[in-house]
C-alpha cells in the first residue's frame, strides 16, 4: 500500500543550527531524514510512525571529511560513495572504504549516510564492524552543544542507541594511531554485494614474530547490537595463533554472540559461520592462513 | 498538511511543481510533470527501475522526497537523446538488443550513462558493479553489458575524431 504524502510534513531547515533548534523545540517529534534510504522504504510500505519529517539532507556542516594529525573525521552526512572515493580513508582506513562498497547499488551509496546507517541502528549494518575495530569515536551535537563518545557505547539495544531525542550525529572520527597495523575484514552474505550480510567482520591487528601484540576486532548481525570483541581480543593478546586459541575464541564467542532465526538463515548456521569467520580473521591476521 | 512550492531543473528545463514535501520524486516526476519514462519496479530501492541523475549522481527517484530535489538538477531518461538522435547509450541497448519487455531499460541506460560518465573504458567487473542495482527479468544481462561495452567504444571513437 501507497503512503498518502497529505499525511507527512517535511521541514527543510537549510543549516544545522536551524535543524538543532528545531529538534530542540519539540523533542522527539522530527524525524530527520538524511539519504532516505530507510526512512523512505518505511514511508512507502507504510509503517513509518512519524508524520513530522526534519530534512538533513546536505548539510554542509555534516558533510565534511577532515584530516587532522591525529584523526580523520567523517561529517555524518557523508555518503558511503563519498567515503568510498576518499584518499587518505582509502589509505589508511582501507576497511571503512570497503565497507562502503557494500552498502547496496551505486544508487544506494549515492544517497546512504554514515550517520544514517548508525542511527539506524539494525545489527546487521556493514559500517558498525569495521568503526569498532578502529575505536572509533562518535560526535552528537544538540543546541546544548557537542559531546563525543566511543562508538562502542552507542547502541544500547536492539534499535537503541545514546543519542538523545534533540541530537544529532555531526561525526564520527577515526584515530589514527593504527599504522602498521593489518586488517582483515569480511562480510557473509547470500550474495556480495547488496545483500544483508549474515556475518560482518572487520579486525585489525598489530602481529611480531606470528604473535599478536594487540587486537581489535568488530562483528555484526550476530547480536542485537554491532559488537566489539573485547573478550576475545585479551584473550588473544600477547600469544601465537595456533589451534588452542582458536578453540578458546571460537568457545569465547559462542558465548558472546545471540544470533537470530528468521527467513534468512538459522540460529546454528550463523553460530558456525561465525565462529569459521572468527577463525579465518585470527588466521589470516597472523599469516597462517 | 499544505503544498510546497517546489522548483527544479529537469533535463535542462527549470520546473515549477506544487507538491507534498513527502511526495517520491519519482511520482512528481511521472504524474506531474509527465516524464512516464522512469518507472517504478519496486518502490523499495532495490531494482533500479526509477533511476535518474539527481545533480550528477545516480540515484532511485522512488526513495527521494521531492523536498529533497528542491533545487537540484535532475536528468531523466527522456533527457538523454531524442527518438532523431539517440544518446550513444540507448542506440548501442537498441543495436544489441539490450532491452526486451523494457520495463528496466531507462534505469539501465541511466546507470550505464553514469558509469561511462566516470569511467570511459569500465571492464566487465565494473559494469556488473555499475549496474549491480538495476535488475532485469528478461535478457540475462549479457546483451545489457554488450551495449554498455559498445556504448563505451563508440564514445572513444567519437572523443578520438
Ligand atoms: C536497496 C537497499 C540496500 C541496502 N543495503 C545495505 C547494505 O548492504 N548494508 C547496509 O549497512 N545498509 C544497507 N541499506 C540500508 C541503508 O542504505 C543504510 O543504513 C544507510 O546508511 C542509511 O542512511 P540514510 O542516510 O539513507 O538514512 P535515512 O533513511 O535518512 O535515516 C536512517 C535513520 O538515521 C537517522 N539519521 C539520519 N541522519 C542522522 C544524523 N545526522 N544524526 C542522527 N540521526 C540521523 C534518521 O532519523 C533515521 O532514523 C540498504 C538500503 C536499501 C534501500
Ligand atoms: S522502483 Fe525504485 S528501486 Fe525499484
Ligand atoms: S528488459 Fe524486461 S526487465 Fe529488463
Amino acid at each position: 500500500m501507497r503512503a498518502a504524502p497529505e499525511q507527512y510534513e517535511m521541514i527543510s531547515p537549510g543549516n544545522l543550527a536551524a535543524a538543532l533548534k528545531l529538534m530542540a523545540s519539540e523533542p522527539g517529534r522530527w524525524l530527520p531524514v538524511a539519504g532516505g534510504t530507510e526512512v523512505m522504504v518505511q514511508y512507502s510500505a507504510g509503517r513509518l510512525p512519524q508524520r513530522n519529517l526534519m530534512n538533513v539532507w546536505g548539510l554542509p556542516e555534516l558533510r565534511r571529511i577532515e584530516v587532522t594529525p591525529d584523526a580523520v573525521v567523517i561529517g555524518g552526512g557523508c555518503t558511503f560513495a563519498e567515503i568510498r572515493a576518499h584518499k587518505a580513508i582509502a589509505a589508511e582506513f582501507s576497511m571503512l572504504a570497503k565497507t562502503a562498497a557494500w552498502v547496496g547499488s551505486i544508487a544506494n551509496q549515492n544517497r546512504a549516510t554514515l550517520a544514517g546507517n548508525l542511527a539506524n541502528a539494525s545489527p546487521a549494518a556493514d559500517s558498525p564492524p569495521a568503526l569498532l575495530a578502529y575505536e572509533a569515536e562518535i560526535e552528537l551535537i544538540s543546541v546544548r552543544g557537542t559531546r563525543r563518545i566511543p562508538y562502542t557505547q552507542c547502541h544500547l539495544d536492539y534499535k537503541r542507541t545514546a543519542l538523545t531525542q534533540d541530537e544529532l550525529i555531526l561525526a564520527v572520527r577515526l584515530p589514527r594511531r593504527f599504522a602498521g597495523w593489518r586488517d582483515y575484514v569480511r562480510k557473509v552474505g547470500t550474495r556480495n554485494a547488496q545483500a544483508i550480510s549474515k556475518v560482518c567482520m572487520a579486525a585489525q591487528a598489530l602481529v611480531q614474530d606470528g604473535v599478536v601484540e594487540a587486537i581489535r576486532m568488530g562483528m555484526g548481525s550476530v547480536a542485537p547490537v554491532p559488537l566489539r570483541l573485547a573478550a576475545i581480543e585479551e584473550c588473544a593478546a600477547g600469544r601465537k595463533v595456533n589451534a588452542t586459541l582458536i578453540a578458546e575464541c571460537r568457545q569465547l564467542l559462542d558465548k558472546m554472540i545471540a544470533p537470530i532465526d528468521d527467513i534468512r538463515s538459522t540460529i546454528e548456521y550463523r553460530r558456525l559461520v561465525a565462529g569459521n569467520v572468527l577463525e579465518d580473521c585470527l588466521r589470516t591476521l597472523a599469516g597462517t592462513a | 498538511m499544505s503544498l510546497q512550492r517546489i522548483v527544479m531543473t529537469v533535463n535542462g528545463v527549470e520546473r515549477t511543481v506544487d507538491a507534498h514535501p513527502m511526495e517520491r520524486l519519482l511520482d512528481v516526476l511521472r504524474e506531474k510533470l509527465g516524464l512516464t519514462g522512469t518507472k517504478e519496479g519496486c518502490g523499495e530501492g532495490e531494482c533500479g527501475a526509477c533511476s535518474v541523475l539527481m545533480d550528477g549522481s545516480l540515484v532511485n527517484s522512488c526513495l527521494i522526497p521531492v523536498a529533497q530535489a528542491a533545487h537540484a538538477q535532475i536528468v531523466t531518461i527522456e533527457g538523454l537523446g531524442s527518438p532523431e538522435k539517440l544518446d550513444p547509450v540507448q542506440e548501442a541497448f537498441l543495436h544489441c538488443g539490450g532491452s526486451q519487455c523494457g520495463m528496466c531499460t531507462p534505469g539501465m541506460i541511466m546507470a550505464a550513462k553514469c558509469l561511462l560518465m566516470h569511467n570511459v573504458k569500465p571492464s566487465r567487473e565494473e559494469i556488473r558493479e555499475g549496474l549491480g542495482g538495476n535488475l532485469c527479468r528478461c535478457t540475462g544481462y549479457m546483451r545489457i553489458f554488450e551495449a554498455v561495452e559498445a556504448a563505451a567504444r563508440k564514445q572513444e571513437s567519437e572523443a578520438a575524431r
